[in-house]
């Protein structure tokens, strides 16, 4: 799985490249996707295989380890065409998951797949969604024992955002979590415990929202689930209300933006908590929570650790839902802080947004201080690994009618660098200290996941294309690669059936700040990409398209 | 839902068409049948033929312009195109085009719709209102008559307002060399 564990460390026990030799690295293959969008996803190893997963059309190849990455065979789901007029931010795809004898992945036009992993036969597909409603799929699903997690993309098109759970051997569904709505259709039922007043109380999901509007509120799961075996609790966070101009949807528009645990096997919630009550600037919640036992003021707490969209790197105690601790990662002038007593957001009410205002240094902006690209976790240096971009934006609230299918915004975006700073940067984070130990400043949004590994070393990509070795302790720069297009994968690393120890990415640059670049859009627009066009017209100088699987290894 | 917000778009667009009808600018909606006629490809098998010609009642005139662009936001156009440099759709402001820029192209793309995501708008916009989001689509990128195009858009473009300004410390005196302070 994409995140190497339920856990989503990313990090691997291979040690044989480490900080002393990681110089010699050296391309060992490479094999070309023939696609040319943005390229997010993981490749995945299981024995001698390793399976690649494609941008729309979403081909799923299978790669020889044995014979030099040949290709053994390719899956073509033939994705229907109009999916890319309904992807918000490229037409990504962000991996695929092994589960007995299955290589399990989604569609951007609502499918889920599951493919014989030796053959390539497709075993069974499921339609989840509907892309006239708007709907797409981009995140990697989870699966845990014979349960396959998945959940929509298409919060920027008043989609209504659901967790779905699917049996692995027959596709069948089995339960589905809406994200807003009635308790029932969110599944909260008695066993239902928020740690906070703020969020406790019956059919949140219905009356925090103007009269219907819970239907097209948003609240997509488009990022990373995690589970904790030992509760059998998965975790996961939900993205933003729909329709951004917040001024249209008075209310906390529950649950958007919004952290739940649930039971693995039934989908009951536990908990949740919302982090950004009545999201104003598109602050979704999505990204992977890490499930770890850290040792805090001398007890071992259970804990979700998590760098959040809206500038705090978040630590919870996983079995309650309280907040333990959530620190600004970049300059934030959305908003003052989390008031750990009740829970509640302090927003900045200078940066209230009003249909027909402008409000300017908005910061994070929109994508956030961190979007979907993973961290990692070492246990060795107890340090999180945050690949971030550092943007701050105009936000102008503009009306909005909701056409079924089409974008449901009812805002002009202009992203810029933040605070004057760099665009973006990878760092390593200390969770005890509540600081950054070392940071490397990119000229560019770091948008590509990482991974650690036993050798105290750590990978991560820029969008022009440099993929980059990094000593996980100190922050030297140890080796780097110029790939042949901008780098917004996630870097894995795996044993070979020789024995040796492999790093592979791709390549291919894309997704929300690369669709300058992968969709040709015009620089001279600013608003364009919902306003990432203007952080990024750079870009088309410093890269250009293509997907490209890179493979290292030491000589 | 839907076609309720639909209708109250429509109503209140042909409102403000009733109003500004007094200045003469409005023109007889145009049928939309028949205006596939231009080739949308280079590749002429068998010799190349002629299309045969197409009424059309487009006009490009400033009020044209003017709804196109009120309307290309009403219909969220924007969400996908945004203000001509595109998103999840294609950039409308430059110099290329899929499906053609004529028009009767245009017209087309817009009612039926493309395949690789343009949604079909049949049934759902009145075709003035259809040739109007064209008039403005074509302003978008120069084309039509200039006189129609608005001087200056209505987005937020231009260089970061002074209130955000960050402080510009000047890097060259200006004085001459003889004129500096000596160090202490
Ligand atoms: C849901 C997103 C979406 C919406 C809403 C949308 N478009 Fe599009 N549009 C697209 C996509 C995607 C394409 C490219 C289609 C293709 O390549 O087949 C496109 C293509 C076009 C083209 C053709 C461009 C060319 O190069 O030939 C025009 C013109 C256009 N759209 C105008 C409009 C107008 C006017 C509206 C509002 C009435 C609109 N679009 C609404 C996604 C959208």
């Amino acid at each position: 799985m994409p995140g190497r564990n339920y856990q989503a460390t990313r990090y691997s026990g291979l040690d044989q490249i480490n900080t002393g030799n990681a110089k010699d690295l050296k391309v060992a293959w490479t094999f070309s996707t023939g696609v040319n969008r943005g390229h997010e996803a993981a490749p995945l190893v299981v024995g001698d295989t390793m399976y690649v997963v494609t941008p729309f059309p979403n081909i799923l190849y299978a790669l020889d380890l044995k014979n030099g990455g040949a290709a053994k065979w390719k899956y073509q789901p033939e994705p229907a065409s109009a999916a890319q007029g309904v992807a918000c931010c490229d037409l990504v795809n962000r991996g695929c998951v092994f589960s007995n004898g299955k290589i399990i992945f989604n569609t951007l036009d609502d499918h889920t797949i599951a493919v014989d992993a030796n053959t390539g036969k497709e075993i069974w597909k499921t339609k989840l969604g509907d892309i006239n409603h708007g709907e797409t799929i981009t995140m990697a699903p989870l699966v845990v024992k014979d349960k396959v997690y998945v959940g929509n993309s298409g919060g920027e098109l008043g989609v209504r955002g659901w967790l779905t759970c699917l049996d692995s051997n027959s596709g069948k569904t089995l339960w589905r979590a809406w994200s807003t709505g009635s308790d029932a259709d969110c599944l909260i039922g008695p066993d239902f415990k928020p740690f906070y007043k703020k969020d406790q109380g019956k059919e949140l999901g219905v009356s925090t929202w103007p009269p219907n509007r819970w239907q097209i509120g948003g609240g997509t799961v488009w990022g990373w689930v995690t589970y904790d075996p030992e509760s059998n609790l998965i975790y996961y966070g939900t993205g933003n209300p729909g329709v951004w101009n917040p001024e249209l949807r008075p209310g906390d528009n529950k649950w958007a933006c919004s952290i739940f645990a649930r039971d693995a096997d039934t989908g009951a919630a536990k908990w949740a908590y919302q982090m950004n009550p009545h999201d104003e600037f598109d602050h979704d919640g999505i990204n992977e929570n890490l499930v770890l036992d850290l040792p805090i003021n001398g007890q071992t707490r259970k804990v979700l650790l998590a760098a959040q969209r809206n500038g705090y790197v978040y630590m919870w105690d996983r079995t309650t839902g309280e907040v333990l601790s959530a620190t600004p990662f970049i300059r934030i002038t959305s908003s003052f802080g989390v008031d750990l007593k009740t829970g509640e957001l302090h927003t900045n009410p200078e940066k209230k947004p009003m249909t027909g205002k402008t409000v300017r240094d908005v910061a994070p902006a929109a994508p956030g201080a961190k979007d979907w690209q993973p961290c990692a976790w070492s246990p060795r240096t107890n340090l999180l690994y945050i690949p971030h971009q550092n943007l701050a934006m105009d936000y102008q609230g503009t009306e909005a009618s909701y056409i079924e299918g089409t974008p449901y915004l009812g805002v002009n975006v202009k992203m810029y660098a933040n605070g004057n700073a760099n665009r973006g940067e990878f760092c390593a984070w200390d969770p005890f200290q509540k600081k950054k130990v070392w940071a490397i400043q990119e000229d560019l949004p770091v948008w590509s996941g990482t991974v650690v590994t036993a050798g105290d070393i750590t990978f991560y990509g820029t969008m022009d294309g440099w993929f980059k070795c990094v000593n996980a302790k100190t922050g030297d720069v140890l080796w780097q690669f110029k790939c042949g297009s901008g780098i917004i994968g996630q870097p894995v690393t795996y044993k070979g059936p020789d024995g040796k120890q492999y790093v592979a990415v791709l390549a291919g640059v894309g997704g929300w700040p690369g669709a300058i670049v992968a969709a040709d859009l015009d620089p001279r627009d600013p608003t364009g990409a919902l306003g990432f066009v203007n952080a990024m017209t750079d870009l088309p100088q410093k890269t250009t398209k293509g997907g490209m699987l890179y493979v290292f290894a030491l000589p | 839902m839907k076609t309720r917000v639909l209708m109250t778009i429509c109503c209140a667009a042909a409102l403000v068409s009733c109003k500004r009808e007094e200045r003469g600018f409005r023109v007889a909606p145009p049928s939309a049948e028949k205006i596939e006629t231009k080739s949308l490809s280079d590749l002429h098998p068998a010799g190349s033929s002629v299309a045969p010609p197409t009424k059309n009642d487009y006009r490009e005139n400033a009020y044209a312009v003017s709804e196109g662009e009120k309307l290309f936001a009403a219909y969220n156009c924007v969400g996908c195109h945004a203000h001509g440099g595109g998103g999840m759709g294609p950039a409308l402001m430059d110099n290329k085009w899929i499906y053609g820029s004529q028009p009767q192209q245009i017209f087309s793309t817009i009612v039926e719709g493309r395949p690789n995501g343009m949604p079909s708008f049949r049934g759902k916009i009145p075709d003035f209102q259809v040739w109007e989001l064209v008039a403005y689509v074509r302003s978008m990128s120069g084309l039509g008559t200039s006189g129609a195009s608005p001087n200056r858009s209505d987005e937020m473009k231009g260089p970061t307002p002074p209130s955000s300004m960050p402080k510009q410390t000047p890097q060259n005196s200006s004085l001459p060399k003889s004129a500096e302070r000596p160090p202490p």
